[in-house]
């Protein structure tokens, strides 16, 4: 995801502290979890943290940015500047495999491989969605457009459960 | 420069208005998970006016001599120092507004919402398909980021138009009324404003016209797989893009707008 070859000990230091902001929709995923923060950069005690929002109108990227000021301004860096990017877009294919494993963990499941995003084809559908909570690969979309911007809701046709699919984007 | 506010303005003002329209369905959409899809519509729209809005105000703000007096109305005028997006959106008259007359018609019935969300959204995903390679390199981050959802849009909306229009007796005579209420504003996405032209030549913005062939190509098979009758060139009803718009607008943004001009400056 991101080049860490030329980071500083105290950057590193910033991406570690990152991993405890949650996203507040998606409780168990951290935003490096997410793959939204694209950059930080430390000179002196200033910090700019470089973010990108999965979705345009995305109501947590708010209190996102403002978690991760909050807690970097905890370790006594000021000003901590926030930077939001839109290019290149956010893709699931950011996500990490630990993100997608804590998503699978907590009853949603992880988004397809990229070549089955959306495109405009009718009555077109995803190969096959896992059941995060049976495994089973016999399931059902019930609507592309779910409780958050970023999933769909299915049902699995086997245990019969709905749950939420985090679409691929 | 001030071709490029309003061409941002004109973007931002499609997808806010668009967006509102949608937003009046929460909570009473026909079923739960339609009601859901068309809300999740509404918040993308929003979202991309946001971003449009965002970037009009930068731009208003590092030009205001220039610019100051393209919005007339005595709520933004009060605004004392920098303004920001929310200005924009709720302290802007109907006059000042730059959006296509078809995202302020009234939301109708729901075949008249989803012909109009497939109408727009296949107009749009075809023009920020080009806007993507604008020379302006904030309005090509906003396109591309937005292509994505409406990718989503199209696809969900040309599905319920193929549904309605090739399902029951009712459900097609719906979307006929849709198709005549909603036709003659159709043309006016294809008709350059003088934003348009000068952004377009200038490699900043994209000119509409050369849109409607594909655009149409796209909507006839729709409404074809729809079994649906394919409406004739006719009327073109325009004016919304040059600030003159149908009365529908006034109400949407009465009901838009109340709070944060019989409150100013309120926070929450």
């Amino acid at each position: 995801m991101v080049n860490t070859a030329d980071i500083s000990p105290v950057e590193k230091e910033i991406w570690k502290a990152l991993e405890e902001v949650m996203d507040p929709e998606v409780p168990v995923l951290s935003v490096i979890d997410l793959g939204i923060v694209r950059a930080v950069h430390v000179e002196g005690r200033a910090v700019e943290v470089t973010i990108t929002p999965t979705y345009s109108g995305c109501p947590a990227m708010d209190v996102i940015s403002m978690q991760i000021r909050l807690l970097i301004r905890a370790k006594h860096y000021d000003p901590v500047t926030i930077k939001t990017v839109l290019s290149p877009a956010w893709t699931t294919e950011w996500m990490t495999d630990a993100g997608k494993d804590k998503l699978r963990s907590y009853g949603i499941a992880a988004p397809n491989p990229k070549q089955q995003v959306c495109d405009n084809e009718y009555f077109k559908r995803e190969e096959a969605v896992q059941c995060p909570h049976c495994q089973s690969w016999h399931t059902k979309m019930i609507s592309e457009f779910g409780s958050t911007a970023c999933k769909a809701l299915y049902r699995c046709e086997n245990c019969l459960e709905p749950f939420d699919y985090f679409k691929c984007h | 420069m001030n071709f490029e506010f309003l061409y941002t303005l004109h973007l931002a003002d499609n997808a806010l208005i668009l967006g509102h329209r949608n937003s009046e369905w929460t909570g009473h959409g026909p079923i739960l998970e339609q009601d859901i899809a068309i809300s999740n519509i509404a918040l993308d729209l929003i979202g991309q006016a946001r971003n449009f809005y965002q970037y009009a105000a930068t731009l208003y703000n590092g030009n205001k001599p220039e610019l100051n007096g393209l919005i007339k109305a005595p709520a933004f005028q009060q605004v004392t120092g920098e303004i920001d997006e929310d200005d924009l959106a709720y302290l802007r008259d109907a006059n000042e507004f730059y959006n296509c007359l078809l995202v302020e018609q009234s939301r109708g019935d729901w075949a008249k919402t989803i012909l109009r969300q497939f109408l727009f959204s296949s107009y749009q995903q075809l023009l920020f398909s080009r806007l993507e390679g604008s020379a302006d390199t904030t309005l090509s981050a906003i396109a591309e980021k937005s292509l994505k959802e409406i990718t989503y849009h199209v696809r969900w909306s040309g599905e319920w138009v193929i549904r309605l229009g090739d399902g029951t007796e009712e459900s097609r005579e719906r979307m006929i009324n849709a198709i005549d209420a909603l036709w003659k504003y159709t043309g006016e996405l294809f008709l350059s404003a003088p934003y348009e032209e000068e952004m377009a030549r200038r490699g900043g913005g994209f000119a509409p016209e050369s849109l409607k062939e594909e655009w149409l190509k796209k909507i006839t098979a729709t409404l074809e797989q729809a079994t649906l009758p394919i409406p004739k060139e006719g009327w073109i009803q325009q004016g919304g893009k040059q600030g003159i718009h149908t009365e529908q607008l006034g109400f949407l943004l009465a009901e838009m707008q109340y709070l944060q001009r019989t409150y100013p400056n309120s926070e929450w």
